[in-house]
C-alpha cells in the first residue's frame, strides 16, 4: 500500500513539475508577479498619391525574424482591402482599392519582443544558379573567387574577405568592374550575393531595423545572410562584423525595396520604433496561442476578471490547508475546527494581520461573554446557536459603524469575517471552557489564532498567490504532500515534549 | 537534540498519535463497527447479551418530553448517573449522589435544581456533547459504589481502570485516579492521576499527573504504587472478551470496581489515548509489535490472557527510572 502511495505521489509531483516547467521554459509564463517584458511597437507608414484608377500597394512585412517573436500585428487603412500572402522572399501585405483620391497612408503595426530561443524555421537553401554574365565579367568573377578562396578557410572567412574587397571598391582590380561609385550598403550586399552565387554559396540580403528607443523615422539597415551548409551567418557589409546584432529585427529579404506601388505615384515608406513595457502574462498568453498550445486556452486567465479574482483566492485555500495539515500532523498543534483557521486567515487578507487578530479577539471575547449570559437563560442548542450567530453579526455591524465614525479603515473589512465559523468557534470554546476549564479553552483559542496567522502569512504571499494562479498544476504538489503526510506515522513534534518522561534522558 | 529525543522515543517503543491512527486504528478498527462503541447504549446492550457486567440502566431520555420523566425514572434511586450516550472524554456526565430538599446533589457537592438539570438534558439531547453535534440520548444509570480500596488514593469521583486491548490481547493497563484538580473526574487531560498496572499481577506502579511522576496521591498523600487491584483476572477476562464483543482490534476498555458488584464495564473507546504510556512509563508500540510477532490471534480468551501475563510482566523492556516528586 505504501508503494502504491509513493508511486502515486511521484506521478503527481512529476506531472505538476513538468507542466510547470513547460509553461515557464517554453511558453514563458512569468514566475514572478507583475513581471514586465520589453516589447517593441514597430510601424511602417506607407504613403502614396493615388492614381486615377485602382491602386495596389505591397509592403513586405516581417516573417522570419531570428531573435524576435512577433506577438501581434495589425493593418490600419481606410477603405482599402488588405490581404497578406507568402511570397518566395517572405510575407507581403497588400492594400488595394479601386478608387481613391489624394494622398493615402496605410499603416502596418506589429508588436515584437526579444526571444533568444526563437530559431528560424528556415530550410537549407539550394545551391544558387551561377550568375549570367558577359565574358569579361565572368573572367573577373572567376579570378576574384579564386583569389578570395586562397585567402580564406571557410564560408565565414570567405565572405568577410569578399566584403572587404567590395568595400575597397575601385581600388580592387576585380571588384572595380562591377561596382558603381558611392554604392549603398544594399548594393554592396547585392553584389556580394552575386559573387557568392558564383562560388556556389547561398546568400541573400536582409533588410531590417535596429530596435532602440528612438523617436522619429528609422532607416532600414542591411545585413548579408550567408548559408554555410548548416546555418545562416550574418555579416554587416560595411563594418564586416559577423553575427546578428542583438537588437536587429529582420524586416524583409531580397533585392527589392520594402514596398511597391501599382497605379499610384510618389511612394514613401517611413518606419518607426517604440519601446513598451507589457505585462509578461499577456506576452506568454499570446505566445501560447501562437504555439498552438492549449494550456492557455484552458487556463484560468480565460475566465472573466471577476471570476479570476475569486479563483486567485480559492486556489490559495489548499495552500492554507497544507499549512494546517503540517501544523496539526507534524507539529501537533490543536485548533478549534479542522480548517477554521484557513477561513479566518482568508478574512485576514482583507483586514491585514494585526487588525484581523484584534477584531477576531474582540468578536470572540464579546461573543463568549454573551454566550455565558445565554447559558443562564437555558436555551436549547439550535436557538442558542442562532442567538450567538445573530449577535455576532450585530457585533460585526456595530464594529464597522463605530470604526467608520472613528475613521479606522480596517474596522470596515470585519464584514468579511466568516461569521458562522466564528459562532461555532464561540460555541466550541464555551463548551471546552465549561468542561475543561478556562485555561485549556483560551490556550486552544490562541492556538487556533496563531495557526490562522501563520496560514495568513503563507497565503498572503503575493509571489505564492501568483504561482498557484498562473500554475494551478502546482496544487498537485499540495496533493502529493497530503498523500505523503497522510502516511506519516512518526512522532509529532509536540509529542517529543509530551513523552519527555519516556526518554531515558528526559528525566534529567 | 530533537532528533535524539525522537530516536530515544522510537527505541523505547513509544506509540505516537500518527502511528496509532495510521497503523492501528485505521487498520484494525473498521469504521462500520464504530457505532458499537460510540453509542454507549449499544455497548451496554451488547455487553449484557454477552454476559459482561455493566452498571444497571434505570432509563433512557430520548426526547424533550422524556426529560419530564426523569423524577419518575430515578424515583427509587437516591444516587444515579446521567450520561450522554455519544459523549467523549467524560464530557456532559453528571453524577448525582443524593438530594437536599428538591435539589439534586452531585458527587462534588454542587446542588442542582430541576431547571438546570432539564436544561442540561436538553442540551445533551440536542448533541452538545456528541461528536459532530449529532442528536443524542441520555442514559440514566446506576452510580458505582467504588470500593474502599481506592478511597485512600482518589479524590471524590470514581477511579476507573483502562485496559488497552489489541486484537483480544490486553497489552497495557492503568488506573485513573480523580484529584481535586480534575474536579473528581477520572480524566488525565483534566488533571487526574494515572498509574500503570502490571498486567501480570494487577499491582499498581507509580503514578503520573500530566508528565510528572508522582509516588503519592496529591490530595490524600497516600502512596499510589504497590496496590493490588482486586479481581484482576476477571478484569483481564472482561477486557479480552470485549474484542469479540465489538470486533474492533484496537480499543480501550474502561472498567470500574464496584464495592458489591465487582468489575463493571463503563464504556469502550475506539480511539484510546496515549497517556497510558506515561502512566506505565513504557512504550505501547513495543508491546503491540510483540503481539504481532508472537501472538496467535485465533486463540481463545484464557490462552490470550496467559500470553499477556507472561509477556507483559512489568517491566517489558528496560525500566525508565522515574523521577519522583516528594509527597505533599
Amino acid at each position: 500500500m505504501n508503494r502504491h502511495l509513493y508511486v502515486l505521489s511521484a506521478v503527481l509531483i512529476a506531472l505538476s513539475l513538468s507542466l510547470f516547467s513547460y509553461k515557464v521554459a517554453v511558453l514563458g509564463f512569468p514566475v514572478r508577479p507583475q513581471e514586465q517584458r520589453q516589447v517593441w511597437n514597430v510601424e511602417a507608414a506607407v504613403s502614396f498619391d493615388s492614381g486615377p484608377a485602382a491602386v495596389k500597394a505591397t509592403l513586405r512585412i516581417p516573417s522570419l525574424t531570428p531573435g524576435f517573436t512577433l506577438l501581434d500585428e495589425n493593418f490600419v487603412s481606410r477603405g482599402f482591402g488588405v490581404s497578406t500572402r507568402n511570397a518566395a522572399e517572405g510575407r507581403q501585405a497588400q492594400w488595394a482599392v479601386r478608387e481613391a483620391t489624394g494622398r493615402q497612408t496605410v499603416y502596418y503595426r506589429a508588436l515584437v519582443y526579444k526571444d533568444p530561443q526563437r530559431i528560424v524555421e528556415d530550410t537549407t537553401p539550394p545551391f544558387p544558379a551561377p550568375p549570367v554574365l558577359d565574358e569579361p565579367s565572368r573572367v573577373a568573377l572567376d579570378g576574384l573567387i579564386a583569389e578570395v578562396r586562397r585567402q580564406s578557410a571557410d564560408v565565414g572567412s570567405f565572405t568577410v574577405e569578399l566584403l572587404r574587397r567590395i568595400k575597397a571598391g575601385e581600388s580592387d582590380p576585380y571588384v572595380s568592374l562591377f561596382i558603381k561609385k558611392r554604392s549603398t550598403s544594399a548594393e554592396r550586399a547585392e553584389l556580394a550575393t552575386l559573387f557568392l552565387a558564383g562560388a556556389q554559396i547561398p546568400a541573400r540580403v536582409a533588410h531590417g531595423i535596429a530596435l532602440r528607443d528612438q523617436t522619429g523615422p528609422v532607416h532600414p539597415d542591411v545585413l548579408l545572410e550567408v548559408h554555410d551548409g548548416v546555418q545562416w551567418l550574418y555579416f554587416d557589409p560595411i563594418t564586416l562584423q559577423q553575427g546578428l546584432p542583438a537588437d536587429f529585427l529582420i524586416w524583409w529579404r531580397g533585392d527589392a525595396g520594402i514596398a511597391d506601388l501599382e497605379g499610384g505615384s510618389d511612394l514613401s515608406v517611413s518606419l518607426a520604433v517604440q519601446k513598451n513595457l507589457f505585462d509578461a502574462m499577456l506576452v506568454a498568453e499570446r505566445r501560447a496561442e501562437q504555439h498552438g498550445s492549449h494550456s492557455a486556452d484552458f487556463s484560468l486567465l480565460t475566465l472573466p476578471i471577476a471570476t479570476q479574482a475569486v479563483y486567485s483566492v480559492l486556489l490559495l485555500i489548499p495552500v492554507g490547508a497544507l499549512v494546517i495539515m503540517l501544523l496539526r500532523n507534524v507539529i501537533g498543534v490543536k485548533t478549534f475546527g479542522t480548517f477554521m483557521p484557513v477561513l479566518v486567515a482568508l478574512a485576514f487578507r482583507e483586514t491585514r494581520l494585526i487588525w484581523g487578530l484584534v477584531l477576531f479577539a474582540i468578536i470572540v471575547s464579546l461573543g463568549l461573554l454573551i454566550r455565558f449570559y445565554l447559558e443562564k437563560l437555558r436555551l436549547l442548542l439550535v436557538p442558542r446557536l442562532t442567538c450567538v450567530l445573530t449577535i455576532v453579526v450585530l457585533l460585526m455591524a456595530g464594529i464597522s459603524v463605530l470604526s467608520q465614525k472613528l475613521d479606522i479603515q480596517p474596522g470596515l473589512s470585519i464584514a468579511l469575517f466568516p461569521m458562522v465559523i466564528i459562532s461555532m468557534t464561540i460555541e466550541r470554546m464555551s463548551i471546552v471552557w465549561e468542561e475543561r476549564g478556562a485555561s485549556e479553552s483560551i490556550q486552544e483559542g490562541i492556538g487556533s489564532l496563531l495557526v490562522a496567522a501563520l496560514a495568513y502569512v503563507v497565503m498572503g504571499n503575493t509571489y505564492l498567490e501568483h504561482l498557484v494562479f498562473v500554475f494551478p498544476e502546482l496544487l498537485l504538489l499540495v496533493l502529493a504532500a497530503a498523500l505523503l503526510i497522510g502516511r506519516y506515522t512518526g512522532y509529532r513534534l509536540l509529542e517529543l515534549r509530551r513523552f519527555k518522561a519516556m526518554a531515558p534522558e528526559g528525566g534529567k | 537534540m530533537l532528533f535524539r529525543r525522537y530516536r530515544e522515543l522510537a527505541a523505547e517503543g513509544v506509540l505516537g498519535l500518527n502511528k496509532r491512527n495510521g497503523d492501528y486504528i485505521l487498520r484494525f478498527n473498521p469504521r462500520p463497527l464504530y457505532p458499537l462503541v460510540d453509542d454507549k447504549l449499544k455497548t451496554k446492550r451488547l455487553a449484557l447479551q454477552a454476559g459482561i457486567a455493566v452498571p444497571a440502566m434505570y432509563g433512557v431520555i430520548e426526547t424533550q418530553r422524556d426529560i419530564r420523566r426523569l423524577p419518575q425514572i430515578v424515583a427509587d434511586h437516591k444516587e444515579f448517573v446521567l450520561k450522554p450516550a455519544h459523549g467523549s472524554s467524560g464530557d456532559g456526565i453528571i453524577v448525582v449522589a443524593g438530594r437536599s430538599a428538591a435539589r439534586f446533589r452531585t458527587i462534588s457537592g454542587e446542588l442542582l435544581d430541576d431547571d438546570f438539570l432539564s436544561h442540561h438534558l436538553s442540551n445533551t439531547i440536542n448533541g452538545q456533547f456528541s461528536l459532530g453535534g449529532v442528536p443524542d440520548v441520555v442514559i440514566v444509570e446506576y452510580m458505582v459504589q467504588f470500593s474502599s480500596l481506592f478511597e485512600r488514593i482518589s479524590f471524590q469521583g470514581v477511579p476507573d481502570i483502562r485496559v488497552i486491548v489489541f486484537r483480544g490481547y490486553p497489552v497495557m493497563a492503568m488506573v485513573r485516579l480523580p484529584t481535586r484538580a480534575s474536579h473528581g473526574k477520572a480524566n488525565l487531560h483534566q488533571g487526574a492521576a494515572g498509574s500503570g498496572i502490571d498486567i501480570a499481577t494487577g499491582v499498581t506502579l507509580n503514578g503520573v499527573i500530566g508528565n510528572e511522576v508522582i509516588a503519592y496521591h496529591p490530595d490524600t498523600s497516600q502512596p499510589i504504587a504497590g496496590l493490588q487491584i482486586p479481581d484482576w483476572d476477571t478484569i483481564l477476562d472482561i477486557s479480552s472478551r470485549c474484542y469479540e464483543l465489538t470486533g474492533l482490534g484496537y480499543i480501550g476498555v474502561d472498567i470500574v470496581l464496584d464495592r458489591d458488584l465487582g468489575p463493571l464495564v463503563l464504556e469502550l473507546n475506539a480511539r484510546p489515548g496515549l497517556a497510558i504510556q506515561i502512566a506505565n512509563r513504557q512504550g505501547l508500540l513495543r508491546r503491540l509489535q510483540l503481539c504481532e510477532q508472537r501472538a496467535d490471534f485465533a486463540a481463545p480468551v484464557p490462552q490470550r490472557i496467559e500470553f499477556a501475563k507472561h509477556e507483559f510482566r512489568h517491566p517489558v523492556g528496560p525500566i525508565i527510572e522515574p523521577r519522583i516528586i516528594a509527597a505533599a
